[in-house]
């Protein structure tokens, strides 16, 4: 960018003041973007094993776990993933979700009632 | 005392307990009527939402569809579960601290376009009607079995039932109806499995039963039921049960359409609307998926048990000597028998036993079965089940006490009446808050806006049933699988652009709507109605295609976007604005 020389620009000033609106403003907004990235985080490892516990576990790798793995009572365990073990995964995987969320909006400042 | 006197007890009482609690509930304001004044309790929440979204097809049609389809309905059980691991990491929290009344209103404000929020309503009026039509069919269904009446009388006196409570009592009135709702359902489904499992494994839990072994020709004939049931099915010459008949890809389709689907379901979205913050969001989900888990883990016995007493019961049985349920079953049409060998005795085996669906030139006399008309075919099977019954039928299979059975048609009652009312919620809303008062005429009073709701319910209501007395599909769980499939290719990939990408811009999140449901819609059609053929793209069936919608609108919407300028700044403040929890506040217009 071509400034004029004697330009006010607003890059590359430090704000001493601590409680000046404008840094307080840019500590929020970096504290946000810290929240989203940490947010998406936790979004990808849900994602993560979601896809591997249904798709992957009951669908896609179903004959080789049924092959390899040991049966879950009497039931071959790609077929058993396939029609309890995933959903039982689910609610695990939406318990740590709200967990790791919950201590998330806690350190960014976010937390509220839920009542 | 009689069985019809039973029912009408359990269904009287049931629907006294729904009509009044809506009347107690009832709206006035259209805060109350869309979001039920946004202050529900999370536990309260994720036990209406379980009701609502327990349709007709997941009481009725799930478990006899897993008793036909074996591994091939896991497809269901993921499906319909997984689907909320989407909805509560990748959309609800965000649309919540969006803090509005309706999905269409996100997209209307989000890509900054009337245009946007007219597809919207296009869009969610055709799921929810292809979804709510199955429901009526449902209660038809049920109704037409206890007061042996016919389907289409059934059908509308369940449109005059929601009507009074979800019409008129808007969010929240089907709220605490819909808790009442589940505690109906999550007893009828889980009683007659206990006594079913019992019978056939000695164990007391349905969930463990279905995986140990089969007790009832004694403790020393002990099998293991998977087994048992495979053996039967191949000697019968069906596909093995924990074989699977679907492609791989298929398979991978329809589960992944089912699970964007659940994520992208207005009706299911609009419900964690109605709790206080984003942090109750996620604890109500939990609540939801721990309410539908405890369904959801019992319908995969309940197929295996209710497929095995059948076949057992039923292939080589005499037609004299059958079962009571047998019969009355038969007199509603939903069960049919020809003789081919003129043996008088019935043989089950894989194959159709006519073309099409049952057609009956007489009653049923007594010791005689109702003649069909319908052409044979050469397979040695000579009977014909609608799936459908298949849990209806299962505590009078089992011979469980009258009550028993009562229960679970109020339980298939309240699993229609529920869905259907959450469905009508978005249908009229979408009617009176997106088209009428955000498009066409802004000036609308509260009062106004709250009576175009319930004239747009009842119009809905009434188209609804009319295609419940006459459906466009086969089965109840079909049609419901397609609406799956449009909110897959439709809802859920535009809202998460519109969350998770500030670039997606208005041109590129239209085009990318109406390329998804488009395909996704003239498949589905082209396949069921015109072409008479099955030679899909790649295997990929009808109710698979959803995927295959939403792979093109995340295409479409990425390449218009790239080409149109991008969305304004305070749009991109508005997407900021959501990702972070807090001061979530009350809904506002």
């Amino acid at each position: 960018m071509n400034l004029p020389e004697n330009a006010p620009s607003d890059e590359g000033t430090i704000d001493t003041n601590p409680f000046s609106a404008k840094s307080i403003s840019d500590k929020s907004v970096a504290n946000n973007v810290d929240y989203w990235k940490k947010s998406l985080n936790v979004v990808y490892i849900v994602l993560g094993f979601w896809a591997f516990i249904s798709l992957g576990c009951g669908v896609l790798f179903r004959d080789f776990l049924d092959a390899n793995m040991p049966n879950v009572g009497n039931a071959p365990f790609g077929f058993w993933m396939a029609q309890q073990g995933s959903i039982i995964g689910f609610l695990i995987l939406l318990f740590l979700y709200m967990v790791l969320m919950n201590r998330i909006d806690r350190r960014h400042g976010f937390d509220e009632d839920d009542v | 005392m009689s069985q019809d006197l039973w029912n009408y007890l359990f269904i009287g009482a049931t629907f006294a307990v729904y009509i009044f609690i809506a009347f107690r509930t009832r709206a006035a304001t259209t805060k109350e009527y869309y979001v039920a004044s946004g202050g529900v309790s999370p536990f309260t929440n994720g036990m209406a939402t379980a009701a609502d979204w327990m349709s007709a097809a997941t009481f009725i049609s799930m478990a006899g569809g897993i008793a036909a389809g074996g591994y091939d309905a896991s497809r269901f059980l993921m499906g319909w579960t997984g689907g909320f691991v989407l909805l509560t990491a990748l959309i609800v929290p965000y649309l919540r601290k969006f803090n509005k009344f309706t999905v269409t209103d996100f997209l209307g404000d989000r890509f900054y376009s009337n245009v946007a929020r007219a597809v919207g309503v296009i869009c969610a009026v055709f799921i929810c009607m292809t979804y709510i039509m199955g429901q009526m069919r449902g209660v038809g269904m049920v109704f037409s079995r206890l007061f042996e009446i016919e389907i289409w009388m059934g059908v509308l006196i369940g449109a005059g039932i929601v009507f009074a409570y979800a019409g008129l009592g808007g969010m929240k009135g089907i709220t605490y109806t819909q808790v009442a709702q589940y505690c109906v359902m999550v007893f009828a489904y889980t009683i007659p499995a206990i006594f079913v499992s019992m019978l056939l494994t000695g164990n007391v839990i349905p969930q463990f039963g279905l995986i140990g072994d089969y007790t009832k020709e004694g403790a020393d004939a002990a099998v293991p039921l998977l087994e048992k049931l495979n053996q039967l099915n191949t000697d019968l010459g069906f596909a093995k049960y924990t074989d699977g008949s679907l492609s791989t890809l298929d398979m991978f389709c329809i589960t992944a359409a089912l699970m964007c689907g659940t994520a992208g379901l207005p009706h299911v979205i609009v419900r964690f609307f109605t709790v206080k913050s984003v942090k109750a969001v996620r604890k109500s989900a939990c609540w939801t998926l721990l309410f539908i888990a405890i369904i959801y883990l019992t319908a995969p016995a309940i197929g295996a048990f209710s497929r095995t007493n059948f076949m057992a019961e039923i292939h080589d049985c005499k037609y004299s000597e059958s079962p009571a349920w047998f019969k009355s079953w038969e007199d509603r049409g939903l069960i049919a028998w020809v003789d081919k060998n003129g043996d008088g005795v019935m043989q089950h085996q894989a194959g159709t036993a006519f073309d099409g669906k049952p057609v009956f030139e007489t009653e049923r006399a007594e010791g005689q079965p109702r003649v069909v008309t319908n052409a044979l075919t050469d397979s040695p099977n000579e009977v014909y089940y609608d799936q459908d019954i298949l849990v209806m039928a299962n505590p009078e299979m089992a011979n469980l006490p009258k009550w028993v059975v009562a229960l679970v048609m109020a339980g298939c009652v309240a699993a229609a009446l529920s869905t259907a009312a959450g469905l009508l919620l978005v249908l009229s809303t979408s009617i009176s808050h997106d088209l009428l008062k955000k498009i066409v005429s802004p000036n609308m009073s509260d009062k106004q806006e709250v009576l175009s709701a319930r004239i747009a319910s009842f119009t809905f209501l009434g188209i609804a049933a009319y295609f419940g007395i006459n459906p466009p599909s086969e089965f109840v769980a079909k049609t419901v699988a397609f609406a799956f499939g449009l909110a897959a290719s439709s809802f859920f990939p535009t809202i998460l652009m519109g969350i998770f990408s500030k670039r997606i811009n208005r041109e590129g999140a239209i085009a990318g709507m109406v390329a998804g449901i488009g395909l996704t819609l003239s498949y589905i059609v082209y396949f069921q109605f015109f072409a008479g053929h099955k030679a899909y793209w790649f295997g990929i069936s009808p109710e698979g295609i959803g995927f295959v919608g939403m792979l093109v609108n995340f295409a479409v919407a990425n390449i218009v976007s790239m080409m149109t300028p991008p969305p304004p700044q305070e749009i991109v403040e508005m997407v900021e604005n959501i990702r972070t929890p807090g001061n979530a506040g009350g809904a506002t217009h």
